[in-house]
């Protein structure tokens, strides 16, 4: 592991060493990606006869039953949204708060936000039912002379993502165009050529820099306010109804900590062993672990409060359905989701006060796993739960998850997992420029 | 070196501050049409060059006011086109729909921007200079268009800059 020095986010190599070090990433990979691509196709095909049979039978597969008819597709919809909060809030905001220690990681997260809002775009199109029809949820001309219902956060939510999508795709690639070209004056054969194209004549000249340096600030103070406005919209598709549980002015702002701290812990999960895998440890080191754990525990506080307020609102509030809503949840029929989510997010997290477990790798990715399970868990419990007892007892029920589910869920991550594997090999997973960015440039006459 | 369209002199520098002496050198001869390679942006570099700021700032104004108003403008003209009248409330409802304006605005901004960024720099012809793939590496790069004629005084200049290389591009 990499020493920390006084000035830790200062790379230690010289620019050639930069190039070198990330190109040499891209090089021929071992059995172990192998078994891991591989593994992840194999996901992604259960994910794909899933979807075939659900195509085929309908959503009654997938256990949906009244009044569960929102169940493992939109937990898991809200997951992976939230998973792509990361990439941006560290490429964005914090470039944007000029935080030194992003750079070396967020490349890797701006790549995760895009194929995880991918994956999460394909929840809704799963969900509704009759697939084939999803494009009706866009504004377009037709023949029945219709148009979408603009006050539904339903229709807000597929322009928030849509959005969300083009734009940190936009930001990534932007991003990558640079060390496309670092790359493209590397290699050799076939590779210099599909490199040359994809760099888009980029050569670093003054003029370049200039109208690029400019755009990429603007871009950034764009995607700032889209990263906080995506999941409060992703949130207003439950508190917009009047359901017990879901019907809180809180929902934006603790689906939003929620999302990041999600995605951070995603981030955790990846990095810790790609940065072994590409050796890249003397480049992504425990100085960037450690504050990507103060961000999770930072995050993980707000959930916290989070939680304790959802309780203390529903207890204030007097209304006797958000108290049984809430009652149950810790200690109806499904408390064992609703306390490992509470485990989960708000205990486990605060262990990373200690700054032995957040510089201790092992635990940080054990951690990691916990916000993810934990976090999967709490979409749960808001879906499930508050659906399963609303207003009138005698429409009560529990929907109970199926093989269809689970089929898609591990489907979900093996599509997610490819992509990112495959960027991981193809494309430079730390940024060549933005490192070199740092390091200062040899003087002749001495500093 | 590359091959090179347009006649001229490039030189390879390893040290910032000897680039910058060679920009200002440079441009104490008159030679002002400089292409300077680097592969990270430097501020030094920026501001021995004097370089203007860029005006990718007014394809972001525009494309987010575009996509603002469109998105005001679709909402309200399609709500009308199919109302859907809910217990006298109205038919266009400004609050809800700026959620939709808001997102076109940072869409049609992000992609304006991006457009910028790629039509700004064709203002300024460039194609055909030479560069090396070391530029995109660790060094620094500066081409200076001249005749032959003068490629001997403009060589001179960059060695005593302190170049590490430096070429004629006929």
């Amino acid at each position: 592991m990499t020493a920390v020095t006084h000035e830790p986010h200062v790379p230690t190599q010289t620019h050639a060493e930069v190039t070198r070090d990330v190109v040499a990433t891209l090089g021929t990979p071992s059995r172990g990606y192998y078994l891991a691509l591989f593994t992840a196709i194999g996901m992604f095909l259960i994910g794909l006869g899933t979807f075939v049979m659900l195509l085929k039978e309908g959503l009654g597969l997938a256990g949906y039953s009244p009044p569960g008819f929102w169940l493992v597709y939109i937990t898991t919809f809200v997951f992976w949204v939230g998973i792509g909060h990361a990439g941006t809030l560290i490429s964005a905001i914090l470039f944007l708060f000029r935080s030194p220690w992003r750079t070396a990681v967020y490349r890797s997260t701006e790549a995760m936000t895009v194929f995880a809002v991918m994956t999460a775009a394909l929840f809704p199109i799963i969900h509704i039912g009759r697939q084939w029809i999803f494009y009706w949820l866009l504004p377009y001309p037709n023949q029945r002379f219709l148009w979408p219902n603009f006050k539904s956060p339903l229709i807000w939510d597929v322009f928030a993502i849509s959005t969300y999508f083009t734009v940190s795709t936009t930001f990534l690639v932007v991003g990558l165009i640079p060390d496309i070209a670092a790359v493209r004056d590397k290699v050799t054969g076939w590779r210099k050529k599909l490199y040359g194209l994809c760099s888009l004549g980029w050569t670093g000249s003054d003029n370049q820099w200039r109208h690029y340096s400019r755009g990429y600030l603007y871009l950034a103070a764009l995607a700032t306010p889209l990263v906080l406005s995506v999941h409060s919209v992703v949130s207003w598709d439950f508190a917009m109804s009047i359901v017990p549980g879901w019907h809180g002015t809180i929902f934006a702002p603790y689906f939003v900590a929620g999302a990041i701290y999600s995605g951070i812990g995603m981030v955790l999960t990846l990095l810790i062993p790609l940065r072994k895998v590409l050796h890249l440890e003397h480049m992504i080191t425990e100085y960037h672990f450690d504050n990507l754990a103060k961000l999770t525990l930072f995050t993980g506080s707000i959930l916290a409060y989070a939680y304790i307020m959802e309780y203390f609102v529903a207890w204030y509030s007097g209304s006797v359905f958000e108290q049984t809503t809430f009652f149950r949840r810790a200690f109806g029929p499904m408390w064992w989701a609703g306390w490992s989510m509470i485990i989960c997010n708000a205990f486990v997290s605060q262990l990373l006060w200690f700054k032995k477990v957040r510089t201790n790798l092992t635990a940080l990715f054990v951690i990691s796993i916990f916000v993810n399970i934990g976090m999967w868990f709490e979409r749960f419990v808001i879906i499930a739960s508050s659906l399963a007892n609303d207003y009138l007892p005698y429409a009560w029920g529990q929907a109970t998850p199926t093989w269809a589910d689970w089929g898609i869920l591990i489907g979900s991550f093996g599509w997610f997992g490819m992509y990112f594997l495959l960027f991981a090999r193809t494309f430079p997973v730390v940024a060549i420029q933005e490192i070199k960015e740092m390091i200062p440039m040899p003087r002749r006459k001495g500093a | 070196m590359a091959a090179a369209k347009v006649p001229g002199v490039l030189g390879s520098f390893e040290h910032i501050d000897s680039a910058v002496e060679a920009i200002h050198g440079l441009k104490r001869s008159g030679h002002d049409d400089l292409t300077v390679y680097s592969a990270a942006p430097n501020h030094e570099l920026e501001e021995a060059l004097g370089t203007g700021s860029s005006w990718v700032r007014a394809f972001t104004l525009i494309g987010a006011l575009t996509g603002c108003t469109a998105g005001y403008a679709m909402t309200t003209w399609m709500s009308y086109d199919w109302p859907l009248l809910v217990g006298g409330k109205p038919t266009a409802a400004f609050p809800p729909y700026t959620v939709i304006m808001f997102e076109l605005a940072i869409l049609l901004g992000s992609l304006s921007t991006v457009t910028g960024m790629i039509l700004l720099p064709q203002l300024k012809k460039i194609r055909g200079r030479a560069f090396h793939p070391r530029f995109s590496d660790d060094r620094i790069g500066i081409f200076v268009p001249c005749p032959s004629d003068r490629a001997e005084g403009i060589k001179r200049l960059l060695m005593g800059a302190g170049a590490v290389e430096v070429s004629h591009e006929a």
